[in-house]
């Protein structure tokens, strides 16, 4: 399978050139370039899949393929940094994922972004970060992911801050690759210690089942926890920092200020779930070597589902919503990697995680790219100047309520049975976790539909826009249904989404690569379709038609509604711990530190120096009779030490 | 009284004549290290030169009789001396006309 | 007459050239020309070496001459390179070469101006070519002593006093240093003051303890080492551009060099006993520039500390003591080399137009100057260590190095260092940010046009290098670690 070369090398082909010409081009042929290109590479990746997934299990499972490996770098006889490729159904599941997710983006784009200063650069970041996640997806060694992974960091850093001139968005920027790049530290601590104790980067080696390159970290410890143990951690919180899991979910809301495609792309479909694909990959290790790592896991995962989903409740930005929304599932996933086991049918959390990020990319993109098209319609992101739109935008509405429909669970819809599926392993591994991830469902299916009603049900918005006196603000306009361009996105993956349930995932990803039976337990199943229902119904009763209750709400719970609307106060906290911490108490001392002790030390020396000289020219007063005088003095002093000695 | 009877005798002794540049010597010295005046430093150069003259000429009769080397450098420091008391008369009167004064204190230009 | 002896001898042909042109023209003819050739000779240089050393050559330099100078005191004049030095000659003559086209249009006094930056640039190439501590040494004051009136002349801000204290430190780094190089001379009972003798010869251990210091001091306190990096804030403040490209792009790199082929090459024994003292210090270096950059408003200012985090992580990599960490010295040596050249560049063509250096009064850059915009976003990136930029290569290659040390304090010392790369991220991020991005914050700025020919002929022929490096990072780190295998060779001894 060599031709999946092109994969990555077409995205780097197309940013290369786009980024050279920039704005030398007309903006359609970048524009076009960018998204034939795209389409190629999808053209592809559903091939490579095809051909992939109809080759003949060996063994029961299916083969993993390297179809490249150039070393790149070399560092010791054992560490060597290779470029290659690895197919093995998750990175083949990414592959189709990245890509479909991709090409939307990127025909979205066409109308979305039209007009913007900028487009060209804007299609050469988006193959960048094509190029980047899909290195990332296959890479065969965990040296190549950390490379590549780095690459989504900046790409999504330039995307976040496409509008460089927006403070908000450039700050939004800054502080995403910051946060990331925080965690990626651990990540790149834990590679080193991880590789010092097998000696080895590759994929092939550390997860292989029976692998013996653990035998030389047995009984290793570093404060009390076996430096595995280390390591895994240290490789999860560089996975938990790309997916914003607790604590470290502070930059996602934030990056909402890049353009809304690029949130379909990035931040919700795919550089987010890279860290559920981290954990992924490394699943055997954690499962093996280091079982308590992978119930931290589970927990954090279940913290943050909850957390996440309970903010989202009260947020009043669309986009912000879905940000807290796509950390909440995102957190889904993770407890999903977390509660599973490995063999067999114990291996449902690992089938049930991948499954749920394949749908979650699909329906969670679908749903960014409709509250861009409804934003391009309305011109803002705030729910209070919506509503009432359904009847201006048919599709929007049509392909939103499917997405919201699907993220809810319900039946048929693809969300269902994943989020069924994360839920029955919960279950399986604990009824507390089980409970809060019915809870954080529950919640979903909620504020998902309060914000559907938001946008297309309630006041009119021309009523609200005439109300607020928007209409100097250009506001008053007719909204309209979206062009073609960024229709046919909307409609493609609202198909997607109410098929892809029915794909027997279970056949194609599993723990061990043999193939997993996907049954439903009827049990949780019904449990959860009736509970998110209710939340629906809840929801339809607050918001449909403009009621009092969500206000009464609020009031009542006014502690919650307040910590939930300023997300907890966790970025206070964190500007606190930056701002007066580091900054202030930190840095700012030391750079004191360095211009008033360390050189004033040495020019200490320096002034000593001139201080001496000072002192001693007194000596040279330019008065002959003193010379004379001191000449005397010394020759009579001479004199007398010659003559007694 | 051994001096005095050697001055009475006339031989007097090669430490007397010795005594005296001593004391010329030293009173040359004190002159240059005390008075402020050019003038007068220039004349306690002069003292101090006359009693070098004295031991070169003392030297040369009590020591080495019959030789005539001291005498001569005694004669050489004279018309040196002559010399150089021109030079610095010269100096001081130009020092005089720039400055209007002949104060060595002022004259502290050297250490720069 | 060694063909190695061209590159000083091409720098003082410009010299002669120089003296004898009396026009702008000429003058940008000559060390344009001189430059170049500096580039072809160096490329032609590597080219050779990979012959050589594909046709199974193994001695330890190659191309080796040496030249009786001064018998009474066994001084020779002896060159030879491996890959270590090819590797600096091709970055000095990048820099060259840039760094010509960075002052194109300097003023005033162009001639005098080029004049001494050839011979700056005669010290420099001088001493990556030489194999004898005597000339080394000489080579190295060579390339001080211009500095002073570089700055002192052709500065700005308080160009004196940086000139000053520039060079009155790394003079007092010279004077340990050359007590140090008797030390080695006379403890070694050599012959000559070839360091490819006195290799084979031993220095007593108690000899070492005392010139180990005193030499690994000398070469740091110009490879910035903590506490004596002070000079490079104030001095890179009020160089000119060339002259702070050069400068931190080469010239701190003698300390590291030097640090490796003196200090440890010829006292291995007092390297291993005393390593731990130092790779303290050098870790200090590391955290502490990079949170002492964060505050600091001057973009010089911001760049001398950074320099002085990632030369400290140079000296920090040496004295892991391993092939693996040693190979990362010398690729960060290049790499930052390369970078904060462009830094630099870029500082100056934009203090040149906004005639500011404080980011608190620029803003929007990115809208008014795309291109140097574009290319600090691009040095700013590699300085942070993203992929396929060269500081990658160089900063995981120390890490993964230092990590493979068998002692847990030195691997915890690694994972302190490894903070770094967080703290870089923030203050380059901050500078970006305020001065790129945003919106414009001097109305004067408005109209400031955007980079010309010459500019962008230096900023793109660094960016390449970068990338190169960043890239294809195998044949370079390939290079390199064959040539780090003989002082690892000393240390097992």
């Amino acid at each position: 399978m060599q031709y999946t070369l092109l994969i990555l090398v077409l995205p780097l082909l197309s940013f290369i050139v786009l980024g050279l010409v920039d704005s030398k081009w007309k903006p359609k042929v970048a524009g076009t370039i960018g998204t034939v290109v795209l389409g190629i590479i999808t053209a592809l990746s559903y091939y490579t899949a095809w051909e992939y997934f109809s080759m003949h299990r060996v063994a029961g499972v299916y083969e993993k393929l390297i179809p490249y490996n150039i070393e790149w770098l070399r560092f010791t006889e054992f560490l060597h940094i290779n470029l290659g490729i690895l197919l093995d159904p998750i990175s083949v599941m990414m592959l189709v994922v990245i890509s479909t997710i991709s090409f939307m983006v990127n025909i979205y784009s066409l109308s979305y972004m039209h007009g913007e200063k900028g487009f060209e650069r804007y299609y050469a970041f988006l193959s960048l970060f094509t190029f980047s996640m899909l290195g990332l997806v296959v890479a065969t060694n965990i040296f190549q992911m950390y490379i590549f992974w780095e690459l989504v960091g900046v790409s999504s850093y330039l995307l976040i801050g496409f509008y460089y001139t927006k403070p908000s968005a450039v700050a939004a920027a800054k502080k995403a690759f910051i946060v990331t790049r925080f965690a990626d530290m651990f990540f790149l601590i834990g590679i080193l210690i991880l590789s010092f104790y097998t000696k080895t980067f590759d994929f092939s080696i550390l997860t292989a089942e029976h692998t013996t390159v653990f035998a030389g970290s047995a009984g290793a410890t570093f404060l009390g926890f076996g430096v595995i143990s280390w390591a895994m951690a240290g490789i999860f919180i560089g996975g938990a920092g790309k997916s914003a899991m607790f604590p470290l979910q502070i930059w996602l809301p934030d990056a909402m200020e890049g353009p809304t495609p690029v949130s379909a792309l990035i931040h919700a479909a795919t550089m987010v779930v890279a860290g559920v694909f981290l954990v992924a990959r490394f699943f055997p290790v954690y499962y093996f070597q280091t079982p308590e790592v992978l119930h931290g896991v589970a927990y954090i995962g279940a913290f943050t589902a909850l957390f996440a989903a309970v903010i989202a409740c009260v947020q009043t930005d669309i986009k912000r919503v879905l940000a807290f929304s796509t950390i909440s599932q995102i957190a889904f996933m993770m407890v999903a990697l977390g509660v599973s086991g490995y063999d067999g049918q114990e291996g449902t959390g690992y089938m049930a995680s991948m499954f749920h990020l394949f749908t979650h990319a699909m329906f969670k993109a679908l749903l960014f790219l409709g509250a861009g098209s409804v934003i391009h319609a309305v011109h803002s992101n705030e729910m209070k100047d919506m509503g009432g739109l359904r009847k201006y935008m048919p599709i929007t509405n049509w392909t939103f309520l499917i997405a919201c429909l699907a993220i809810a669970g319900i039946p048929p819809f693809s969300g269902f049975f994943s989020k069924d599926e994360i839920l029955s392993a919960s279950y399986e591994f604990s009824p507390y976790i089980g409970g809060i991830m019915t809870f954080a469902a529950a919640l979903t299916a909620f504020y998902m539909f309060r914000l559907y009603y938001s946008i297309f049900w309630g006041k009119d918005y021309i009523i609200k826009a005439a109300a607020h006196g928007h209409d100097d603000h250009g506001h008053g306009h007719t909204p309209h249904e979206s062009p073609f361009a960024m229709a046919f996105p909307l409609v493609f993956l609202a198909g997607v989404t109410c098929v892809a349930g029915f794909i027997p995932f279970g056949e194609f990803v599993s723990s061990t690569g043999a193939e997993y039976h996907i049954h439903i337990n009827p049990t949780v199943a019904i449990m959860s379709v009736v509970v998110a229902s209710v939340s629906i119904i809840i929801a339809t009763l607050m918001y449909r038609k403009p009621t009092a209750t969500p206000d009464k709400l609020a009031k009542t719970f006014s502690g919650l509604y307040k910590g939930a609307s300023n997300r907890f106060y966790l970025d206070e906290v964190y500007m606190f711990i930056t701002k007066k911490i580091i900054f202030n108490s930190v840095s700012r001392p030391l750079a004191w530190f360095d211009r008033h002790v360390i050189d004033a030390t040495m020019d200490g020396f320096a002034n000593t120096t001139q201080w001496v000289s000072v002192k001693i020219k007194g000596f040279q007063s330019g008065q002959v009779q003193q010379y004379a005088y001191v000449f005397l003095l010394g020759t009579l002093l001479i004199t007398a030490i010659v003559l007694i000695f | 009284m051994d001096l005095l009877n050697n001055i009475l005798s006339g031989s007097i002794p090669m430490e007397a004549y010795l005594g005296v540049s001593l004391i010329m010597f030293f009173a040359g010295v004190y002159g240059f290290l005390s008075r402020r005046s050019m003038l007068m430093i220039l004349i306690s150069i002069e003292l101090m030169l006359n009693a070098a003259d004295i031991n070169f000429v003392v030297f040369n009769r009590y020591l080495f009789p019959g030789h005539l080397e001291g005498f001569y450098f005694a004669l050489f420091t004279i018309a040196i001396a002559a010399c150089e008391t021109a030079v610095a008369i010269a100096i001081i009167i130009n020092i005089y006309r720039n400055l209007t004064s002949v104060e060595v204190g002022n004259l502290d230009q050297m250490k720069e | 007459m060694n063909f190695l002896s061209l590159f000083v001898l091409i720098p003082a042909l410009m010299m002669m050239g120089l003296f004898v042109s009396n026009s702008r023209k000429q003058i940008q003819f000559v060390v344009a020309t001189g430059a170049s050739l500096l580039m072809i000779l160096s490329g032609i240089i590597t080219y050779m070496y990979f012959i050589e050393r594909a046709a199974g050559n193994a001695a330890t330099m190659l191309f080796t001459a040496d030249t009786v100078w001064y018998a009474p005191f066994n001084i020779h004049y002896s060159v030879g390179i491996d890959g270590i030095s090819v590797a600096m000659l091709l970055l000095t003559s990048v820099i060259v070469f840039t760094g010509v086209f960075a002052s194109w249009k300097i003023d005033p006094l162009p001639k005098e101006f080029f004049l001494w930056y050839s011979l700056l640039s005669i010290g420099v190439y001088g001493f990556f070519i030489s194999t004898d501590l005597f000339t080394m040494f000489m080579y190295y004051e060579i390339a001080l002593i211009p500095m002073y009136l570089l700055i002192g002349v052709w500065g700005s801000g308080r160009k004196e006093y940086g000139a000053m204290k520039l060079t009155l430190m790394l003079m007092g780094g010279s004077a340990l240093l050359l007590v140090g190089i008797l030390g080695i001379y006379y403890g070694s009972g050599a012959t000559s003051m070839n360091i490819l003798e006195i290799a084979k010869l031993h220095i007593p251990i108690e000899l070492q303890r005392y010139f180990f210091p005193l030499t690994f001091m000398g070469f740091g306190v110009l490879g910035a080492l903590f506490p004596f990096h002070t000079w490079s804030p104030d001095g890179h403040a009020s160089a000119p551009t060339a002259v702070s490209m050069l400068h931190a792009g080469v010239l701190m790199k003698l300390g590291g060099y030097g640090a490796f082929r003196v200090a440890i090459y010829l006292m291995p024994d007092a390297a291993k006993e005393m390593s731990w003292f130092f790779l303290i210090l050098t870790g200090i270096s590391v955290v502490y520039g990079a949170f002492a950059a964060i505050r600091q408003t001057d973009l010089k200012y911001i760049n001398a500390y950074s320099s002085v985090s990632h030369c400290g992580l140079v000296l920090f990599a040496i004295l892991m003591l391993n092939e693996t960490a040693m190979t990362g010295a010398i690729l960060q040596m290049l790499s930052h080399g390369l970078m904060t050249a462009l830094f630099f560049a870029l500082i100056g063509m934009i203090y040149g137009r906004t005639h500011t250096r404080l980011i608190t009064e620029m803003g929007g850059l990115m809208k008014i100057l795309p291109f140097l915009g574009v290319s600090y976003v691009i040095a700013g990136l590699a300085s942070l260590g993203l992929p396929s930029l060269s500081g990658f290569v160089a900063e995981m290659t120390i890490f993964v190095g230092s990590f493979q040390h068998t002692d847990t304090f030195h691997r915890v010392l690694t994972i302190v260092a490894i903070t770094s790369i967080v703290i870089t991220a923030v203050y380059i991020l901050r500078v970006v940010g305020k001065i790129l991005f945003g919106a414009v914050q001097d109305a004067h700025h408005e109209h400031l046009t955007d980079a010309t020919w010459y500019e962008r002929l230096s900023v793109v022929t660094l960016i390449i290098a970068i990338f190169a490096i960043g890239s294809a990072p195998f044949w370079i780190s390939g290079l390199i670690h064959d040539s780090v295998i003989p002082v690892i060779g000393q240390l097992a001894k």
